[in-house]
């Protein structure tokens, strides 16, 4: 083995150029290229679209406009369910599983993180919670929760809507998750920091508020709000439990006129909900990155 | 009064089957200032750490104030606002301002009055000529400035000892001085300090006691003229001589 690190041995430097073919790619010519492919790969799609042998039963069954617009607004005449009430009970078990997500998700964390002697069981506890409703499919908990606790015959408790009953399961469900979360952010702060908390007298509780939580939440949020992006996805589930939300809505309209463009009309409803979740939190995490980059310099 | 403020006494700490310190015993009165030196490895921030019980010793007794640590009554968060540490890589707090990493020691340990430690901490500041920075946050700062004000930070608590982790070793080395001249004040003044260093020079003209660690046992202690002019131990004679 040889320790050389100069290899060319003769005088000629070395070459430096990129191929021709890639030389193509860079500069203005780059933006051509990828207007050009653009144009192509929509083009294809169209063309797939409208070319296919079955392309105009997909236009008549998936999208059309009239089918489309009655399923959105409803026709209790016949007994169809709008899609644009639907949504609306989604929205509403969403937000309210959000809130008690994250209250939740929060108290599990800190419990399955405590040092007191005396929350040992409950310790155990937790982490069981965590590692059951992490693996028991949400469709089943939603299942156990609201045929379950009718069953009871619990007085009040066993008295409530469908939507009620998917809004614990959805919270019992994802509060798993985001208690998960909560802890990744909570051992991603330094331990120094700890440390130099502690070293000031500060008390476990006080380095929690003060030191721990605050940084941890920086670094919590993207994950959280993917979470949640799902979340407003599986509100949907709620819907086989009978409430009718959009996408009961769309089943029904679609099992009695035989038209499916309602799941379009859902589709697009559940995207006006997500995307501009999506765009935020990819925003978030542009922004702490960058962050981070100019903090290390 | 018994001028005593720390006394270590055969000190043992494990860590599994490594043994890092195997009986140390130190006593640091007031006003005094006591170098730890030493290689890396040898027990010195471990030493600091047990100090003020961030750590928990498996033998030997500390006692501070005449009060042993020890004692199953002991309340480790009121030993540890009594004495003051400084870390080698600073841990400010990123999200809290210059100035609010002064208080939050003050204002949720001590539970003191926010207006009246602000007062404090902005005097601190000004005399480490950091006072128009109080509002910026950390990473604003350069290393020295990071740990000048991580120094004031624990003064802010008004500490009876504090203890130094090789403050200057995460420095870039034209950056060592500001904080060793910090160090310097604070000796002059008369503030009681543990310092784990690198930096033989200080040691030497700053340090009333020198004590050396090597492989968790503390070979030999003197004043500085003693230790660096006439080390009495074989060790320590290698290891000074690989310092210079």
């Amino acid at each position: 083995m040889s320790l050389e690190t100069d290899t060319s041995s003769s005088d000629t430097p070395p070459r430096l150029f990129a191929p021709r073919r890639r030389q193509f790619l860079v500069g203005r010519r780059a933006v051509w290229a990828s207007t050009i492919s653009s144009v192509l790969l929509v083009a294809a799609i169209v063309a797939v679209f409208f070319l296919a042998p079955g392309g105009a039963q997909v236009r008549y069954y998936f999208f059309n406009p009239h089918n489309m617009w009655v399923s959105f607004i409803g026709n209790p005449g016949k007994g169809l369910s709008s899609i644009g009430t639907g949504i609306l009970t989604n929205i509403w078990i969403f937000l309210l599983c959000e809130v008690f997500v994250l209250i939740f998700g929060l108290i599990i964390a800190s419990v399955r993180m405590s040092q007191s002697a005396v929350l040992f069981p409950f310790r155990v506890l937790s982490t069981i919670y965590t590692d059951v409703f992490r693996g028991i499919p949400i469709l089943l908990v939603l299942f156990i929760v609201g045929f379950g606790i009718p069953e009871l015959r619990l007085g009040f408790l066993s008295h409530q809507s469908p939507a009620v009953y998917g809004c614990i399961a959805l919270t019992v469900s994802y509060s798993a998750y985001v208690a998960e979360v909560y802890r990744a952010g909570l051992y991603s702060v330094p331990n120094g920091q700890i440390l130099a908390a502690r070293s000031l007298g500060l008390t476990h509780s006080a380095t929690m508020r003060r030191v721990i939580l605050p940084q941890a939440i920086r670094t919590v949020i993207p994950p959280l709000l993917n979470d949640f992006i799902s979340l407003q996805k599986d509100t949907a589930l709620v819907g086989t439990l009978g409430a009718i939300e959009a996408v009961r809505a769309a089943q029904i309209y679609d099992s009695t006129e035989f038209n499916s463009s309602s799941y379009v009309v859902a589709s697009l409803l559940f995207l006006a909900l997500t995307i501009p979740l999506t765009r935020f939190t990819d925003r978030l995490i542009a922004r702490d990155r960058s962050r981070r980059l100019a903090g290390s310099q | 009064m018994n001028d005593v403020v720390l006394k270590l006494d055969s000190i043992v700490k494990r860590f599994g089957e490594n043994v890092v310190l195997r009986g140390v015993s130190l006593e640091l009165h007031r006003h005094e200032v006591v170098c730890l030196i030493g290689a890396s490895g040898s027990g010195k921030s471990t030493l600091l750490r047990c100090t003020n019980l961030l750590e928990t010793i498996d033998g030997g007794s500390i006692t501070l104030f005449g009060q042993s640590l020890m004692d199953e009554r002991i309340d480790p968060d009121l030993v540890r606002r009594h004495i003051g540490m400084v870390f080698q890589s600073f841990n400010l707090f990123p999200h809290l301002s210059v100035l609010d990493n002064i208080l939050v020691g003050p204002v949720h340990a001590l539970k003191r009055k926010r207006g009246e430690v602000r007062v404090e901490a902005l005097e601190l500041l000004e005399r480490i000529g950091l006072a128009e920075r109080a509002n910026d946050f950390p990473d604003r700062l350069s290393g020295g400035q990071q740990q000048r004000v991580a120094i004031v930070r624990s003064l802010a608590m008004r500490p009876s000892l504090l203890l130094l982790d090789e403050v200057t070793s995460a420095l870039d080395p034209t950056l060592v001085g500001e904080v060793l001249d910090l160090l310097r004040d604070l000796a002059a003044q008369g503030t009681t300090m543990l310092i784990a260093t690198h930096e033989m020079n200080f040691a030497r003209d700053v340090a009333h006691q020198v004590a050396y660690l090597d492989r968790g046992v503390l070979v030999e202690q003197g004043t500085p003229a003693e230790m660096f002019a006439n080390p009495q131990h074989e060790s320590t004679r290698t290891f000074l001589e690989r310092v210079r």
